[in-house]
């Protein structure tokens, strides 16, 4: 379960490195820098759409950027990171909503689809079986359709169907 | 002169389409003179939105800036290939496009529909000319394209220059054919509510329309996709933007309805279901072509909005959208249900198909709207982002993947769990082998990376284990083996084709995902550096003129670990028209690979920002989707000769069409 929960994290990260970050603004310390990357990805750029400040060339992004790094140079946690922005800016700026009170049917929307899906099947199927079948596979032949096999027993060409 | 016929054959369209609504609607019943009318009627209104729509691509090609649509986003300079294109790279020229393919559609029900009883086509054809009227309606009244300007001006804005590449010419058409093809599974799914009557002939009659609609989709979002990647300019090719959801939901839901109609027409099951998805597929397309343009919801892709437009385009989609759900609710207690099977099962396994693919759609359908809801509703405002997604799709795909081989395997009524899991443990101990050595050959930047790939490999070797299972290659002489391999129905290589599509793009998901390399840098004209082996030397910029923008183009000299040696040119361009600058990367494909290369900002004197990726098998992304496809195709090429079936009885002597 552990290492399901890992890769889907891992999966998280399928947009990738995808950049505007420039040279100056790269730390030195590649461990500090890769917290900078995956921090960035989380933060949406303010000013444009539906970019994270990793992806925008917006002068305010490169802000942000710059701003992010220098709070993980002076020893900051990426939560702390993330909480100071969220201060500045809002919660609108986190791309990956906080888990809240106001966000629990967003949390919880596809494991309460997949399981209102899961249980309506299960009676469903349960439902089916109960009933007693009437005829082969629950179908009964319409009178028009008895009349057809009627005229086809009796070797005679049946009426056009799309009269 | 012709921009006024151009407008009158809409208007003339628009009115036919309102009458035969009304006629196909109200006296359904009445029928060959109706149905025969109808048909006409379809095949008239493609005539004439055809007629309009050359009309518009004549004023485009010959810059005719007389019309107001041509001067907003047209130039002369522009070369005739985005000068044609740009008729749909705006919003006006783009609603046309859509109703062009809206009524494509219904002509081609019309045409092909002959042997559909009479109260169904006419039904049908009822349904496709409301929507038709509805949409060209509101093109004529809220977003005319025929529009004069006067006096006329000598030059036109130009186009937004990242619309100006080829993409333009493939993706758009593409994924209006697959949104609006889905429109006549719907049409079916209405005029069998409205009959009360459905059955295995109706899945057969509408699985051709889904399987057609679901390939151009597939395409249309792939292309879409891979524009998105070369001219972005930072090489991501999905960003959870809300328009790419509103493509992928109908993309999700048209697959599950893809499956859930073959539990229908082999199996008679599933009706209610299958209509309820037709409904929700197109009502889903619709939210993808309009929500965008109501400016509700802000987009990349967003054209200019204005709120009345948006406030008739909401009340449009509540009414048909609703309209269609109440009519599901009054009648769906009416469809018979039938076809009995055990959990484990064909049935049961396609059931568990659509449960993720629905709770995948509804997921992404929350994560999209949520923000808007919730600031209506209590004024916070919140991101649902790729980091959200990501997540969320990735933990509904993994078990639906894990599941995935074993569907075809299993035999319809009851399948035998146990004697699958065993004929697929040759695909399964294959997968895990491959994965474990390209872990221990390359190593990973995630430790998790070969669990995905692990999933692919299961995902393509099972789609290919069906069919050497099915052939029973190793267990009949070879050449007998070889003879039942080719002799297997079309559906199975269909299916087996499109599942290993779905592998292949797995696989290069999480290559690119686990292994990419990237590198951001200022350097100098001499400089050389080094990127996953390949060095890269920087030769020099010059300043190259093109037809509508100036570009400051790059040369790179690109040397592969084995030695040879080819050249790259990014650029950053400035149009003319509109002072907008882009840039164009250069990519160079190894393989499935490619170094992917963009040319930043100017530095201090000679130095530019040069931003270096390599993409391990990131084309696998695209060609896995091609793959699907192809297998869609070859399915509909195995029923197109269905399209009209059941055929009537033919009397002797009458017998046409040849078999196969």
């Amino acid at each position: 379960m552990k290492g399901l929960i890992a890769f889907l994290l891992a999966l998280t990260l399928a947009i990738g490195p995808a950049l505007a970050v420039n040279p100056d603004e790269i730390l030195d310390d590649p461990v500090l820098e890769s917290r900078a990357r995956s921090i960035s990805t989380n933060l949406r750029c303010l000013v444009c759409q539906n970019q994270s400040i990793d992806d925008s060339d917006a002068p305010l992004a490169s802000d942000l950027r710059v701003l992010v790094r220098e709070r993980l140079v002076e020893g900051d946690s990426d939560a702390q990171v993330l909480q100071f922005v969220v201060d500045r800016y809002g919660e609108f700026v986190l791309l990956r909503p906080v888990l809240g009170w106001h966000t629990i049917l967003l949390w919880s929307a596809a494991p309460l689809i997949l399981i209102a899906g899961g249980v309506a099947i299960f009676f469903g199927i349960r439902r089916r079986k109960a009933q007693p079948i009437p005829a082969a596979e629950g179908l009964t032949l319409s009178a028009e359709e008895e009349a057809a096999l009627a005229a086809l027993a009796r070797n005679e060409t049946p009426s056009d169907r799309a009269t | 002169m012709s921009i006024e016929l151009g407008h009158f054959a809409l208007v003339l369209a628009f009115a036919i389409a309102s009458v035969s609504a009304v006629v196909g609607l109200g006296f359904w019943k009445s029928g060959e003179r109706i149905a025969g009318f109808l048909q006409q009627a379809s095949i008239l209104q493609f005539v004439l939105i055809g007629a309009a729509f050359a009309v518009l691509v004549q004023a485009f090609v010959l810059s005719d800036f007389s019309l107001a649509l041509a001067v907003n986003h047209s130039h002369s300079d522009k070369p005739l290939l985005y000068r044609i294109t740009g008729v749909w790279g705006n919003h006006e020229g783009s609603m046309l496009l859509w109703v062009l393919i809206l009524v494509l559609f219904g002509a081609a029900v019309a045409a092909f529909g002959r042997q559909l009883p009479r109260d169904l086509l006419s039904l049908v054809l009822g349904m496709q000319s409301l929507l038709t009227a509805a949409f060209a309606g509101f093109t004529v009244f809220t977003s005319n394209p025929f529009e004069r300007m006067n006096p006329a001006p000598l030059q036109g804005m130009d186009l937004n220059p990242v619309l100006q590449d080829i993409g333009l010419a493939i993706h758009p058409p593409l994924l209006y054919i697959g949104y609006v093809g889905f429109s006549v599974c719907f049409s079916f799914a209405i005029a069998a509510l409205i009959s009360g009557r459905i059955d295995a002939a109706w899945a057969r009659w509408v699985r051709p329309w889904t399987l057609l609609s679901w390939v151009f989709l597939t395409l249309g979002i792939s292309m879409g996709s891979y524009w998105a990647y070369y001219e972005l300019g930072w090489g991501g090719w999905w960003f959870w933007d809300p328009v790419e959801n509103a493509s992928f939901m109908p993309w999700l839901a048209g697959t599950a309805l893809l499956h859930s109609a073959l539990v229908m027409e082999k199996r008679n099951a599933m009706k209610v279901w299958t209509v309820f998805l037709a409904i929700i597929t197109f009502s889903l397309s619709l939210l993808g072509t309009f929500l965008v343009r109501s400016g509700i919801l802000t987009s990349v892709h967003t054209f200019a909005s204005d709120p009345t437009r948006g406030l008739v385009i909401l009340t449009m989609l509540a009414i048909l959208i609703g309209g269609a759900f109440s009519l599901f609710a009054f009648r769906a207690s009416s469809l018979r249900q039938g076809g009995l099977f055990a959990p484990i099962s064909r049935e049961g396994s396609l059931i568990l198909n659509n449960l993720f693919l629905a709770t995948a759609t509804g997921a992404i359908l929350v994560g999209t709207l949520y923000p808007l809801v919730l600031d209506a509703l209590t004024g916070r405002s919140i991101s649902v982002g790729a980091p959200f997604f990501d997540l969320t799709f990735a933990a509904i795909m993994v078990p639906l993947l894990i599941v995935l081989p074993f569907g075809p395997f299993l035999a319809w009524k009851r399948g035998d769990l146990v004697a699958v899991t065993q004929r697929l443990a040759g695909a399964a101990g294959l997968a895990l082998f491959v994965a474990i050595l390209i872990f221990a050959l390359s190593g990973a930047s995630i430790s998790l990376a070969p669990l995905g790939l692990l999933l692919g490999f299961w995902v393509g070797f099972g789609a290919i284990a069906e069919l050497i299972d099915r052939a029973r290659i190793g267990r009949l002489p070879f050449r007998e083996s070889m003879r039942r391999l080719f002799g297997l129905p079309r559906t199975a290589w269909a299916t087996a084709i499109a599942h290993l599509g779905v592998g292949v793009t797995v696989i290069g998901v999480v290559s690119v995902t686990a292994w990419e390399t990237e590198r951001v840098l200022t350097m100098n004209v001499g400089d050389v550096t080094e990127i996953a082996g390949y060095s890269i030397a920087f030769d020099g910029i010059q300043d190259v003129p093109g037809p509508n923008f100036v570009s400051e183009e790059g040369t790179f000299s690109v040397t592969a670990p084995d030695g040879g040696t080819r050249t790259a040119h990014p650029e950053r361009r400035i149009y003319t028209a509109s002072g907008q600058p882009t840039t164009e990367a250069a990519i160079l494909t190894y393989g499935f690979s490619q170094v992917y290369m963009q040319l930043g900002e100017d530095g201090s004197g000679e130095s530019h920002v040069v931003r270096l990726w390599y993409k391990p098998y990131v084309t696998l992304i695209w060609i896995g989707t091609l793959i699907m496809a192809a297998g869609g195709l070859l399915s509909l090429s195995y029923r197109r000769l269905r399209v009209g079936a059941p055929a009537k009885a033919a009397r002797p002597g009458e017998r046409t069409v040849p078999a196969e």
